[in-house]
């Protein structure tokens, strides 16, 4: 379908504070409402809720906090989740199922299973994670409406 | 089964949603302590059961369109879990029973388990 060009996507985009682990999923909950409100097929709802809240939980325990955004295309959607924090020194460890270096405290919580980044990418139809030690991290993850 | 059906066969006692028991009706369920997991595995319209208890699992099961959620081994959810489960309309039911027990009962009783990929390599 084609768009007139002056048309702007709809974006909204939230902070995630540092050490507030109770409101985990905060964010992830208001996208949710929103892609409902814009009548967002409910599998790519899911599927984008899922990533969102993965991703919010990453930002929070291993970046010490930082920003999700999420941009509505006409036929796709694109979150991305930034922070500050320590970066990821080996990407592809982190992206095995099972690999974690979340705290006591945060598996206490239930998350810490190694499952996040392999979740989000299963949830996405395209993922890039861009990561500097010292640096930070950004992720962005694309759902389209059909798979 | 519906709600009411999982309470009876589990003992488990409502913590909140009595009014919906009846009309919440459920296929499958999955039982974990792991949120990754369940994020991960379970389908929509899934009963969600497990031991934890904080504010988190309401979370979970709101993202995934999960219809309730049965805390196992007599745990009851946290104040905040509960404020939350009424915002969002989830209810919640606490068994007595341990996990596997509680999950062997609905297995026997016809529920179904969420279908885990096999894992590569």
């Amino acid at each position: 379908m084609a768009e007139s060009k002056d048309k702007k996507p709809y974006a909204e985009e939230y902070a995630i504070n540092p050490g507030d682990f109770s409101a985990i999923g905060e964010a992830s909950t208001k996208f949710k409402a929103t892609l409902a409100m814009l009548g967002v097929p409910s599998d790519v709802v899911r599927r984008a809720s899922i990533v969102a809240y993965e991703a919010e939980m990453n930002v929070l325990i291993h970046g010490g906090g930082g920003k999700i955004q999420l941009v509505v295309y006409p036929g796709s959607i694109e979150l991305t989740a930034s922070d500050k924090g320590p970066g990821i020194p080996d990407v592809q460890k982190a992206m095995q199922e099972g690999y974690s270096t979340a705290t006591d405290d945060i598996r206490e919580l239930g998350f810490g299973a190694g499952m996040g980044l392999p979740n989000i990418k299963r949830n996405s139809d395209a993922m890039s994670l861009e990561t500097e030690v010292g640096e930070g991290t950004v992720l962005t993850a694309i759902i389209n409406f059909t798979r | 089964m519906n709600l009411t059906e999982v309470a009876r066969i589990l003992r488990a006692e409502v913590i909140w949603g009595d009014e919906f028991l009846d009309s919440v009706d459920v296929t499958h369920a999955y039982g974990a302590d792991l949120m990754s997991d369940v994020l991960a595995f379970a389908r929509p319209g899934t009963l969600l059961i497990t031991g934890l208890t904080n504010i988190q699992i309401v979370r979970t099961a709101q993202m995934l369109d999960l219809p309730a959620v049965l805390f196992v081994r007599g745990k009851k959810p946290q104040d905040s879990a509960v404020a939350l489960s009424k915002e969002v309309r989830l209810p919640m039911l606490v068994s007595p029973m341990s996990m596997f027990e509680a999950c062997g009962l609905l297995f026997q009783n016809g529920i179904h388990p969420c279908t885990v990929p096999v894992r590569e390599g």
